[in-house]
């Protein structure tokens, strides 16, 4: 339960980081919380020949409202982002997300970034994301800064379409200001990585967005028009799930098939 | 730029509770270990070693952290605080300590210095919590004796107070 020998460097901006990446590559982790890097090196899962240290870089730890979109830095922990005064009128679905979001100790460290870096495909940032059809910031050395949108980033369970030289600067959420919101999930335990997750938002006009995690390798979402009881339904039977510890492919269909109509109805502002 | 090599040791320096103390580690060295054997600082109590039981729980510049998903050298020049900090010289409770133990909210006491920690720093931002509030932040450390009930009963006494 020690990590193997790494090599650490803490650099003091974005630029040291990058070179480090340009010049290790896969070799290196970057590590912002650790919530799930340190985890993986702790029980010897992964290994690292350098962990660089971004916590500690002041232009990677801020938000910014940019109009639009939120953007939230590299090192903005995940309880400094649900701390933001402005986080529940502009972004509701994050406020919904977050507090389901590991424990109040983990939040203290974890990264909103990092989580999506991470790419579990039941955690809770990367789905409030995916619906949102938000994007993540990259940059490198050699070929500078891509925006890459949600859907094109997280790939496949662990898996993004970040390079190896590249740096996830930030993320970036669109504002639903006046959108419903809503985020459920089941799990073992609160603070848990959800079996299921489910989240949706809801425009004036009732066009629904629904997205469910924990029942594919990555986030899926789709348009909900029309009888949602029925549209899930049909879904849900497309959806293979998958099967672990936790529960079975069957069961996490079925807590899709429950919990998405309960969210749905909460994001158009119905009591449930 | 900070850069440490892999099995070098570098000296690690830091403020313990109050106390500017250094020690060496390797950079893999997490803060627990480095707590418990660099400064003999045992107080703080290792469980899972992967973020799940808590019991770890330090502050770090009075934020409750995992000491164990955290290195040591990452908490270089920080400020740490541990359950040693938390009774007066003489040995006095402080009063979550004191309602901790009014409450029968520790048995083995294994799990307690992480939760007393994590209710320092949640207290301190959040001085009247709720119940569920209270049950929230507990849900972020085991307890193998299921003290549960003991432990909110006690961090209830203590915000109704208003002290800690």
């Amino acid at each position: 339960m020690k990590p193997r020998p790494f090599d650490y460097a803490r650099p003091d901006t974005a630029e040291e980081a990058m070179a480090l990446l340009a010049e290790y590559g896969d070799d290196a982790r970057i590590l912002a919380g650790g919530q799930s890097l340190i985890p993986m090196l702790n029980l010897r899962l992964i290994d690292a020949a350098l962990l660089i240290d971004i916590s500690r870089v002041a232009e990677l730890d801020a938000i910014r409202d940019l109009g639009g979109k939120i953007e939230i830095g590299a090192a903005v922990t995940q309880n400094k982002a649900m701390a933001w005064p402005k986080l529940a009128e502009k972004l509701p679905l994050l406020a919904a997300a977050l507090p389901f979001v590991g424990h109040f100790q983990t939040r203290n460290k974890g990264t909103v970034c990092g989580s999506i870096a991470h790419a579990d495909p039941s955690s809770e940032i990367p789905l409030a994301l995916a619906v949102l059809g938000g994007e993540i910031v990259l940059r490198s050395k050699q070929r500078g800064e891509r925006v890459v949108a949600a859907d094109a980033f997280q790939k496949d369970m662990l898996t993004t379409a970040r390079a190896a030289d590249e740096l996830i600067a930030a993320v970036r959420f669109p504002v639903t200001a006046g959108q419903g919101a809503a985020f459920r999930e089941v799990a073992r335990r609160h603070g848990d990585f959800a079996i299921v997750a489910v989240a949706a938002t809801a425009d004036r006009g009732n066009a629904v967005r629904l997205g469910v995690g924990g029942m594919a390798g990555r986030p899926l979402v789709r348009a909900i028009n029309g009888d949602a009881k029925a549209a899930v339904a049909a879904w849900a039977d497309e959806l293979e799930g998958y099967e672990d510890l936790h529960a079975t492919a069957a069961l996490r269909r079925d807590l899709f098939r429950n919990l998405s109509p309960l969210v749905i109805e909460e994001a158009k502002g119905v009591k449930v | 730029m900070r850069r440490v090599n892999k099995n070098e040791r570098v000296r690690i320096s830091l403020t313990l509770n109050g106390r500017k103390l250094a020690a060496e580690a390797e950079p893999r060295t997490l803060l627990s270990d480095f707590l418990r054997q660099g400064l003999g600082a045992t107080g703080t109590h290792v469980g899972c070693e992967h973020g799940i039981c808590g019991a770890c729980t330090v502050l770090i510049d009075g934020v409750a952290t995992r000491s164990c998903l955290t290195l040591a050298v990452q908490a270089e020049g920080r400020e740490v605080t541990t359950v040693e900090s938390l009774a007066a010289a003489d040995g006095t409770l402080n009063a979550l300590q004191a309602a901790f133990r009014a409450n029968h909210a520790l048995q083995c006491g294994f799990c307690t210095p992480g939760i007393l920690m994590s209710f320092t720093d949640f207290l301190a931002r959040n001085p009247k919590p709720t119940s569920e509030e209270i049950r929230d932040v507990l849900s972020g450390h085991l307890c193998r004796c299921t003290g549960y009930a003991g432990i909110v009963k006690a961090v209830e006494e203590v915000a109704g107070r208003g002290a800690t």
